[in-house]
């Protein structure tokens, strides 16, 4: 008899689940021909450019599109903002205009005449006592930069301060930095009659047509949403912003359809940032090396909101009994915030864990040993410690690690090894998908879920095949609309624990129903029937093909819809453990820094597929060595702007900045046991501390601010040396 | 950051300097990619001045010969997008830094924002589309997949560009060469460690 039970296989019992599976959209998209919002061009289309304010702060004073509408290929020009306005960021969007051609649109920009008023701005987040004192008011009103946004604590921090036997005080910070996705934001508007369809650059298929309602005056019910392919978003994609309400517009006014993406320049300014965070933190521990206190201040800028990283995870991950934690946020001329893989997670990680490598070196203990030794800290100790393990291994922590700035070598380049942890929630979003099992053995599976790069078409027919033990050219995933059963936005890790839950619990229950019908027609008993191979089995005897088992259902096929995923069905969870260690080389004569290898041990409970899996694990690495090393929102004070807005000046590594990485998944059955977790956010969290702990290793000072641009690298050296 | 000097610089020019004034300065086919390849001081080609009208002209895109009609201003990379329906080259970074528009001319790999269309006139543009169809699937698309180097997918199709020109050039490369010449790319969403692998297998096949 086979147990009838939602959930997964035991670990090891899957054919497609777990494996190495590539992508189904691969190809496609490997030679372009995946049409994303930013390729869709049908019959007609115009092509639309924004003008946006070169000022951080300023009143425009003048706007006059007249003459833009004149100028050749023109159709429709569009003033999102009007005179008067008190702009309150560089990038803000001034003026739409949709011409025949990209190149009439810019025409047709250059004829706008508009004039700002510059006003007083701020755009420092790092100046803490700047921002204090800096005299900027709204709408005329004198506006205070710095706001308190919250503390938490327990104990008594000054008794367990005294009674330390080790205290370390430092500061730390890491920059503000920008989405950067490749596809920019934006959408490709058509009506049709009273219906409005738009592709949308978006990783909320699902929940953004509401959002046209209002502003462009449709009913939600007439709103169509497609994104079949998107070209990443990293958390910044959920909204429809006023630019797609322009895009909307200048559809409406010019009978046609059109598309407005954002140009580079302005994507970087106004697509999204992440926060900027700065600490004093003070820390302390007892003579063995338990961490007994930990103090901190923390400060930095979201831009206009004047939030900052929650103090909720400060300190991060490791949680002495004893600590408090205030926060201030800065409230900047910059555009607002948008979440971050793995929003404030690593740049609390960042001021949290460099700080206590910091205090082990005083202490004169083994940075290893250190975090091993206070693992009772931390909620996953049972997770963190063998992972430990493992990525020492990998990267031979034991052969490589010395006590700070004492490597071998006399030569100017000097190398080092760092490690950090961090921690995940993960859990699934709210999917609804709908499961069709066609007569001829075909199956169709269907949610209003998106495919940001982590394979969820992908995941979906792997999960749907292994169900009914047929390959994965059987499954066809459509996804992308909102027409399909609503499900949740890609954010936070929580997509394939989203979609992969209820699929596999709606293919068990399809395939019962179609394995009873296979026992009535064969008489034999229906809860000893398993399908695998392309057949179902009783035992090992075959009994029917697959395509013979589905014509049973009838021409109609059948149909089942699956609701979203919750935890007691045993098929996802939440909360997820990571280690990364790094090996650096530093060239001390120059302040550069080369990634020599990066170990990232991963916990995400049951892997649905390992090769898209790994990538999803390698990309944080790299977008983590991204921040660590030159990765900058360089915004200036002196003009307000974002003064490397473009991506010759905006530091990404390239092929061969990386590194030797080394990807591990902690998957022993207590962690597979748990069902699917998100893995997207949690490897780019911990890759800040690890490097520049390795930095601190390697030099014997700390290069406090991330990324540690050689500039950084060389001011440490010197000021060591006083 | 490593860059590939070799593979992808321009035409030896700057777009911004032939946008001045009311015509464009066109360099004859030829001479744009010699330019390429010859000493600093051959880099000064003959050029002529023609009307910023539009003009209708002959491209060979993917071994067909296509006619379209664009001003001298039009970038291969638009012409390509918005006139041809081609859009496997993305545009990016409008700054020929990032590689997501590369394409093959005659059989090099080259940033299509490097290079007005008219330019072309004459010379062999191969886009990614034409490297996968449901006969045939090129090599490097299946050493992609293989390695899944492939995420969100935006930058992927200038990547294969990349490899598949650098292989032809340098079959049997090996992998530090393939890491050297495969930096005028970038990529967001971190594919790299796969693309690197997908590059050596396909230099291999190609030898
Ligand atoms: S778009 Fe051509 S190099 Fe970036
Ligand atoms: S795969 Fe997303 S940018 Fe490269």
């Amino acid at each position: 008899m086979v147990e009838r039970k939602i959930g997964w296989e035991p670990q090891g019992s899957h054919t497609l689940v777990g494996g190495e599976i590539q992508r189904v959209d691969g190809k496609v998209k490997a030679s372009g021909q995946a049409k994303y919002t930013n390729d869709i061009n049908t019959p007609g289309t115009l092509f639309a450019k924004l003008l946006t304010s070169p000022h951080a702060h300023a009143k425009l004073v003048l706007l006059n599109i007249e003459k833009a509408k004149g100028v050749k290929g023109v159709k429709s020009v569009l003033a999102i903002a009007k005179v008067g306005d008190e702009i309150q960021y560089e990038g803000w969007p001034i003026v739409a205009i949709a011409a025949e051609r990209p190149e009439f649109a810019e025409d047709g920009l250059r004829a706008v005449e508009f004039k700002f008023e510059p006003l007083p701005h701020f755009v420092d987040g790092s100046d803490f006592k700047g921002a204090v004192e800096a005299d900027v008011t709204v709408g005329g009103k004198p506006l205070k930069l710095t706001k308190s946004v919250g503390k938490s604590g327990q104990g008594d921090v000054e008794v367990a301060l005294k009674e330390a036997k080790h205290v370390h005080r430092g500061t730390y910070g890491i920059h503000m930095i920008t989405h950067m996705s490749m596809e920019p934001h934006g959408s490709h508007a058509a009506w049709d009659g009273e219906n409005l369809n738009v592709a949308l650059s978006t990783e909320n298929v699902s929940g953004t047509s509401g959002q046209y309602v209002q502003p462009v005056g449709v009913d939600a019910m007439n709103v169509n949403i497609r994104c079949d392919f998107l070209g990443s978003g990293f958390g910044s994609k959920s909204t429809v912003d006023e630019w797609d309400v322009a895009c909307a517009k200048l559809a409406k006014a010019t009978g046609k359809p059109v598309r407005l993406m954002l140009s580079r320049t302005t994507e970087m300014q106004i697509g999204g940032n992440r926060p900027s965070a700065f600490a004093e933190v003070t820390v302390a521990c007892d003579a063995e090396g338990n961490v007994t206190a930990w103090d901190s201040r923390h400060w930095g800028s979201n831009g206009l909101q004047g939030s900052i990283v929650d103090h909720d995870v400060t300190p991060y991950v490791f949680l002495p009994k004893t600590r408090q934690s205030v926060s201030t946020g800065i409230a900047t001329n910059c555009s607002p915030e948008r979440p971050w893989r793995a929003p404030h997670h690593p740049q609390a990680c960042a001021y949290t864990q460099t700080a206590l490598d910091d205090l082990a070196a005083k202490a004169g203990i083994d940075s290893l040993q250190f975090f091993q030794k206070n693992l009772n800290l931390t909620s996953l100790p049972h997770i963190y410690g063998p992972e430990l393990e493992i990525a020492a291994k990998l990267i031979d922590w034991k052969g490589k690690w010395h006590p700070r700035g004492k490597g071998s070598g006399n030569g100017p380049v000097k190398r080092g090894v760092g490690v950090a942890l961090h921690t995940w929630d993960g859990a699934a979003n709210q999917s609804n998908v709908t499961l069709k099992v066609h007569s001829d053995g075909s199956v169709e599976v269907v949610t209003g879920s998106q495919d940001v790069g982590t394979g969820t078409r992908t995941c979906i027919a792997q999960v749907a095949a292994d169900t009914f033990g047929v390959s994965m050219s059987t499954i066809k995933v459509s996804l992308g609309s909102n027409q399909f059963p609503k499900a949740g936005p890609s954010e936070g890790s929580s997509t394939i624990g989203g979609v992969t839950g209820p699929v596999r619990r709606t293919a068990q229950q399809a395939l019962w129903k179609i394995l009873d019908l296979v026992a009535a027609k064969y008489t034999v008993e229906r809860t000893t029937l398993t399908a695998r191979d392309g057949k179902v089995w009783l035992g090992e005897k075959e009994v029917c093909t697959w395509k013979q088992a589905a014509t049973l259902v009838g021409p109609m096929g059948l149909e089942l819809y699956g609701g979203p995923v919750t935890e007691d069905e045993g098929l996802t969870n939440h909360q997820v453990g990571g280690v990364q260690m790094a090996e650096v080389a530093v060239d001390t004569e120059t302040g550069v820094i080369r990634i020599v290898k990066m170990v990232a041990v991963q916990d995400a409970g049951m892997i649905v597929n390992r090769l898209l899996a790994r990538s999803q694990v390698y990309s944080g690495l790299i977008m983590g060595i991204a921040y660590s090393l030159s990765e900058e929102r360089i915004m200036d004070n002196k003009t307000g702007r974002f003064i490397n807005a473009n991506l010759n000046d905006y530091k990404l590594p390239r092929i061969g900045d990386i590194g030797d990485l080394v990807v591990e998944f902690y998957e022993p059955e207590s962690e597979y046991k748990r069902g699917v977790i998100g893995l997207s956010e949690p490897p780019v969290i911990s890759t800040g501390a690890a490097i520049s702990n390795a930095v601190a290793n390697a030099v014997g000072v700390r290069v406090p601010v991330l990324p540690l641009t050689p500039k950084r690298v060389l001011d440490a050296l010197k000021g060591a040396k006083g | 950051m490593e860059r590939d000097e070799v593979n992808r610089v321009g035409a030896g020019f700057s777009r911004r300097e032939f946008l001045k004034g009311s015509g464009a300065a066109v360099v004859a086919g030829a001479a744009a990619t010699s330019a390429v390849e010859g000493p600093l001081e051959a880099q000064q080609p003959a050029t002529k001045i023609i009307s910023a009208e539009p003009h209708t002209i002959k491209l060979n895109v993917n071994g067909k010969d296509q006619n379209l009609t664009v001003e001298p201003r039009v970038l291969l990379i638009d012409a390509l997008r918005n006139d041809l329906n081609l859009t496997g080259c993305k545009d990016v970074c409008d700054r020929s830094t990032c590689g997501a528009c590369t394409v093959l001319i005659d059989g090099k790999p080259v940033y299509a924002c490097t290079r007005f269309a008219i330019e072309v006139v004459g010379q062999k543009v191969v886009t990614a589309e034409s490297l996968h169809s449901l006969e045939k699937t090129d090599d490097v698309v299946t050493a992609f997949c293989k390695y899944d180097a492939i995420q969100c997918g935006f930058c992927t199709p200038g990547f294969v560009m990349a490899v598949r020109g650098f292989c032809n050039q340098n079959p049997g490369a090996t992998e530090d060469a393939c890491r050297r010449a495969l930096g005028g790319n970038i990529c967001r969403c971190g594919i790299y460690d796969g693309v690197l692998k997908a590059a050596y297998d396909t230099a291999q096949i190609a030898q």
